[in-house]
């Protein structure tokens, strides 16, 4: 049995296709690479201005300097790694065969302009509306949001990835979202550990859930009335 | 044709005090550190840097010029990203440091569209958010969109990996990132390059950043 991260990383890795341009975010997205069955290539984008991440090389700026110079001018290429070539999350990357790198707008353009097949991300909460926060949250000091609100805006799906509730117990599922918000109405899909719930005709409905798991159970655990699609699939937790 | 060719220390004399100062980099990756490392010792103030990140002042990093935060000389940020970023935290809990967040594909499109000649454009990003607030909103073919203005700085200070004397440059994988769009939009470009070659070694079909957007090249004292 895997732990919730995984079971959800997993299950969102069952939704993407061969061939998918995706962003994953920071958190549990960044699980989901390792869940990509074998044959199947989902190109990776970073919003620092890279498409077809691999494999990862090590932290960036970690004051590894014998690997900054034995990877630096055209000593070596995307396949082996180079200092200058990063995630959104400043970790040395290497690229599969194809992949590319481009400025920032360039980026964007590719995201707000509806050319990745889904974004994946994490979220505080999500709403009945398809709303989504996910950047800040009120009394504590603010990080920015990065490119977060962009990203959401033109994906073709927009997948949340995110425990059911919160550390407090809380749901994350919500009537009204009522921390800051990253998008109105942006939310395709939510796959939790509990269930995978998807925005359909505006409406939340269940598609699949967790095996052994009932819908009142569910339900007591989520802070908005939900709709249950006619079959229902059960997730894979293993 | 002369060569834009000049020595850090006069790149750098070019920076005025109250500046706004467009910084390249992704969390520190591709910032100008030669031309930054300059700029923290000079003796300026309230400056204001935008760029995507504080990486390039966050003393965590390698390379890193905390000093332009902790000395006084940037004293406001216009970033997308303020991150776990300890030197930004801090100074922004002393007072010294004010910030304005900006969504990183709106900021880099703002960018582009100073460079561009072009007022400004409607996003769909930010809509119904606090990024919304004192905006025009407006419907377009049934879709909501905000306005966001052309955003212009005084001076970039920018990084690639090579260039030639007439500002041709061409960049290292990631190390683009906001770079080219940062030159785009400053009235005055400084290009820091970690080799300057002479005209003709970049193939023109290679070149990334083209050198009518580059005023001065600096040579980089980066490994």
């Amino acid at each position: 049995m895997l732990d919730n991260r995984n079971i959800i990383a997993k299950n969102v890795a069952a939704m993407l296709h061969d061939g998918d341009f995706v962003n994953l975010g920071v958190g549990i997205p960044t699980l989901v690479g390792s869940y990509i069955p074998e044959g199947t290539t989902v190109l990776l984008h970073g919003e620092n201005g890279i498409i077809g991440q691999d494999k990862i090389a090590g932290r960036a700026f970690d004051n590894d300097t014998e690997w900054e110079k034995a990877h630096s001018k055209e000593l070596t290429t995307s396949k082996e790694g180079h200092k200058d070539l990063c995630n959104a999350g400043n970790e040395y990357v290497t690229l599969i065969p194809g992949g590319c790198c481009f400025d920032s707008s360039i980026s964007f353009a590719m995201a707000r302009g509806g050319h990745l097949d889904a974004t994946v991300l994490g979220a505080l909460q999500v709403d009945k509306h398809g709303n989504l926060a996910n950047w800040a949250v009120p009394g504590k000091s603010v990080n920015g949001m990065g490119g977060a609100m962009d990203l959401v805006s033109g994906a073709k799906k927009v997948i949340v990835a995110m425990e059911h509730c919160s550390k407090n117990g809380e749901s994350k599922i919500v009537d009204e979202c009522t921390m800051p918000l990253t998008a109105i109405g942006c939310v395709s899909v939510i796959v939790t550990e509990l269930c995978v719930i998807e925005f359909l005709d505006g409406e939340p409905t269940v598609t699949a859930m967790a095996p052994g798991l009932t819908r009142d159970e569910l339900l007591a655990k989520t802070d908005t009335a939900l709709s249950f699609a006619e079959n229902i699939g059960v997730m894979a937790v293993e | 044709m002369e060569s834009k060719v000049i020595d850090v220390k006069t790149a750098i004399d070019k920076v005025k005090s109250g500046d706004t100062v467009l910084v390249g980099g992704f969390g520190g990756s591709g910032a100008a550190f030669t031309l930054l490392h300059e700029l923290e010792k000079r003796d300026l103030t309230n400056l204001t840097s935008v760029s995507e990140d504080g990486g390039y002042a966050n003393a965590k990093l390698k390379n890193a010029c905390p000093g332009l935060l902790d000395k006084g000389i940037i004293t406001h940020i216009k970033v997308s990203f303020l991150g776990s970023n300890a030197t930004v935290h801090s100074n922004i809990n002393k007072g010294t440091l004010t910030y304005e967040l900006i969504p990183q594909g709106t900021l880099a499109e703002r960018l582009r569209a100073a460079g561009s000649g072009i007022a400004g454009f409607y996003t769909p990003t930010g809509v119904g958010t606090v990024v919304e607030e004192g905006k025009e909103r407006r419907t377009i073919d049934g879709k909501e969109y905000i306005f966001e203005k052309a955003f212009h700085g005084d001076i970039a200070l920018v990084k690639c990996f090579r260039a030639d004397t007439m500002g041709n440059a061409v960049f290292k994988y990631s190390a683009m990132n906001f770079n080219p769009l940062m030159a785009m939009a400053a009235k005055m470009v400084i290009l820091e390059a970690e080799e300057i070659v002479e005209p003709g070694e970049i193939e023109a079909d290679q070149v990334q950043l083209p050198g009518v957007f580059v005023d001065h090249v600096v040579q980089s004292m980066e490994v």
